[in-house]
């Protein structure tokens, strides 16, 4: 499965186009991380938890979109796009859309 | 207000200010260092790549960074809210998380063996907003298309 959020992949053309395939998860952050990120509000700085678990929410909207793609048939997705927004205090929505498409 | 309030306050506020200051100083030399050693890897936020670039692969790198915001900084913003202006101090803190941001996407894709990354992109959302006891985080994201040329 080929993932880019090109329009094109170089040297390859589009046979077929299955149109959009998307995947979310919505993540709330547990308070273990709350704690330390507690203590990092006073002092600034980088919340390594909290990169960690974005990075991770990612890759699992990612997959559940490769999954929707697979379940079509389709080898590539193309022109994908992420977007976060949080929903309610203390969780974030990650969404990750593209088109499904196969190459040739 | 009584003045164990006033004393956590200005110890809260102090420490913010140094631990803060350093953090930003350090993170700053670490920042200039890794951008002086990736200066020749080239990142293009184009969407079509050049034709010379025909056999090769594509995938998707990304880096993301949550920062958070120091207590006297938040202090600064809250009286610069009074008056309004420039906010000199978040300026300096998302321009960082972009740097980073940007600086761990690049490193992604040079692990990969690329020679550029294509359509870069970067967005910024703020998880939390920091009103009342919530914790004021901003996550920065840069993604693109690592192109590496295929082997045989």
């Amino acid at each position: 499965m080929i993932i880019t959020n090109l329009e094109t992949v170089p040297g390859r053309r589009i046979a077929r186009h299955f149109g959009l395939v998307q995947g979310n998860t919505i993540r709330a952050k547990h308070v273990g991380r709350d704690i330390m990120a507690g203590l990092k509000n006073i002092f600034g700085g980088e919340l390594r938890g909290y990169t960690e678990l974005l990075a991770e929410a990612r890759q699992e909207a990612t997959d559940r979109m490769v999954a929707q793609a697979e379940a079509l048939g389709a080898n590539a997705i193309l022109n994908v796009r992420f977007s976060t927004s949080s929903v309610t205090q203390g969780a974030a929505e990650l969404y990750a859309y593209g088109t499904a498409v196969t190459l040739e | 207000m009584s003045w164990i309030e006033i004393a956590v306050f200005l110890v809260l506020l102090a420490l913010g200010y140094f631990f803060g200051r350093y953090a930003e100083r350090s993170h700053y030399r670490s920042i200039l260092w890794r951008e002086q050693e990736s200066l020749g890897f080239p990142l293009l936020t184009l969407r079509t790549p050049p034709s010379s670039l025909a056999r090769c692969d594509a995938s998707l790198v990304a880096g993301n960074v949550v920062v958070s915001v120091d207590y006297f900084k938040r202090f600064l913003a809250a009286l610069r809210a009074l008056v309004g202006g420039r906010l000199k101090s978040y300026e300096s803190l998302l321009d960082r998380a972009r740097r980073e941001a940007v600086l761990r996407m690049k490193e992604q894709a040079m692990d990969r063996g690329a020679v550029v990354v294509m359509g870069v992109r970067i967005e910024t959302a703020s998880i939390s907003k920091g009103k009342g006891q919530a914790i004021g985080s901003i996550e920065v994201l840069a993604y693109g298309t690592a192109i590496v040329p295929s082997r045989g």
